[in-house]
């Protein structure tokens, strides 16, 4: 009777293995959250102290100030830092993941991979029209919350084809989009802490659950 | 009491199946290319696992080209996933009883 019992524990660990390895995209690097993070804070800091002259003013108060028009030097100057970092996130988050995948001898660029990506970009980009649509109708005090809101939706959406950690990210993303809408003159403050603060906590963790 | 044993299918002993299996439960369709990168096999060796599932009805297999390539995608029928349901519930209870 025994001859036919392989092992059922190796078994069930090597089916459980197949499982996760063939939908989860497992070569996201916590370096990246934390790359993530601290580009996003460098663009805060820049947003702060140059392009809100140094934080005399309130965010919202002040871009209230500049104007009607939706393209003054101020937005645009606030849009142009916003895209240089979202770039360089980017661009951190695919060199980190294509290293990890390297290291554990895996490819980077499979069906999960594909899967992930399309669920992250359709609240990505529901979010980003979103957030133009707010910029031309000069409602730029909510851009904070709109972006921090549909980012959060994005990764609690492609947090089930990844590591775990993403799901949580997302919520906390949400969490705090929600209170930059409520307390919207600390915008920039809930911005700094979602984009910045958290993708370094997150990535950390991250980083030393999944890669040491 | 039932043996569990006999719920174990001899179809999914060897581990390559078993991959396949997993593979294709939590994905709908997967292509050959996808399942020799993840059980990390020889074309060879794959094909004749895989000839052995269809043949059992356990997976069905669509060709269709893509451009000019042909390209091969693997699905489970619902006979496939109930036999590797049965199959893990089997194991599940030799680990319980050990």
């Amino acid at each position: 009777m025994k001859a036919n019992l392989s092992n059922p524990k190796e078994d069930l660990q090597a089916i459980r293995e197949f499982m996760e390895r063939s939908s989860k995209f497992l070569s996201l690097s916590g370096l990246s959250g934390i790359f993530a993070g601290l580009c996003a804070l460098i663009g805060a800091a820049f947003a702060w102290f140059v392009i809100l002259g140094s934080g005399s003013l309130f965010y919202d108060e002040y871009l209230c100030s500049v104007g009607a028009s939706p393209f003054n030097q101020v937005t645009i100057s606030l849009t142009i830092d916003a895209i240089i970092v979202l770039g360089t996130a980017i661009l951190g988050a695919f060199y980190f993941s294509c290293r990890k995948a390297r290291k554990s001898g895996q490819k980077l660029w499979t069906s999960s991979t594909r899967r992930l990506l399309w669920h992250l970009s359709i609240p990505l980009v529901a979010g980003g029209v979103f957030v133009m649509i707010l910029i031309f109708r000069n409602s730029v005090d909510l851009v904070a919350s709109a972006t921090l809101v549909f980012y959060g939706l994005a990764l609690v959406n492609a947090g089930k084809f990844t590591l775990g950690e993403i799901h949580y990210l997302g919520l906390t993303e949400i969490l705090l989009g929600i209170l930059a809408g409520i307390f919207v003159s600390h915008g920039l403050l809930f911005w700094t802490l979602g984009f910045g603060l958290m993708h370094i906590v997150y990535g950390t963790v991250m980083y030393y659950r999944h890669e040491r | 009491m039932k043996n569990p044993i006999s719920n174990l299918q001899k179809v999914f002993e060897s581990r390559i199946r078993l991959g396949i299996m997993s593979a294709l439960v939590v994905n709908d369709t997967l292509d050959f290319n996808a399942l020799k990168d993840l059980l990390e096999v020889t074309d060879g060796n794959l094909a004749s696992h895989l000839k052995a599932l269809e043949q059992q009805e356990i997976i069905i297999v669509s060709k269709q080209f893509v451009g000019r390539k042909p390209s091969t995608t693997y699905q489970a029928t619902d006979h496939g996933k109930n036999l590797f349901r049965q199959h893990l519930a089997a194991l599940e209870v030799l680990i319980g009883n050990q």
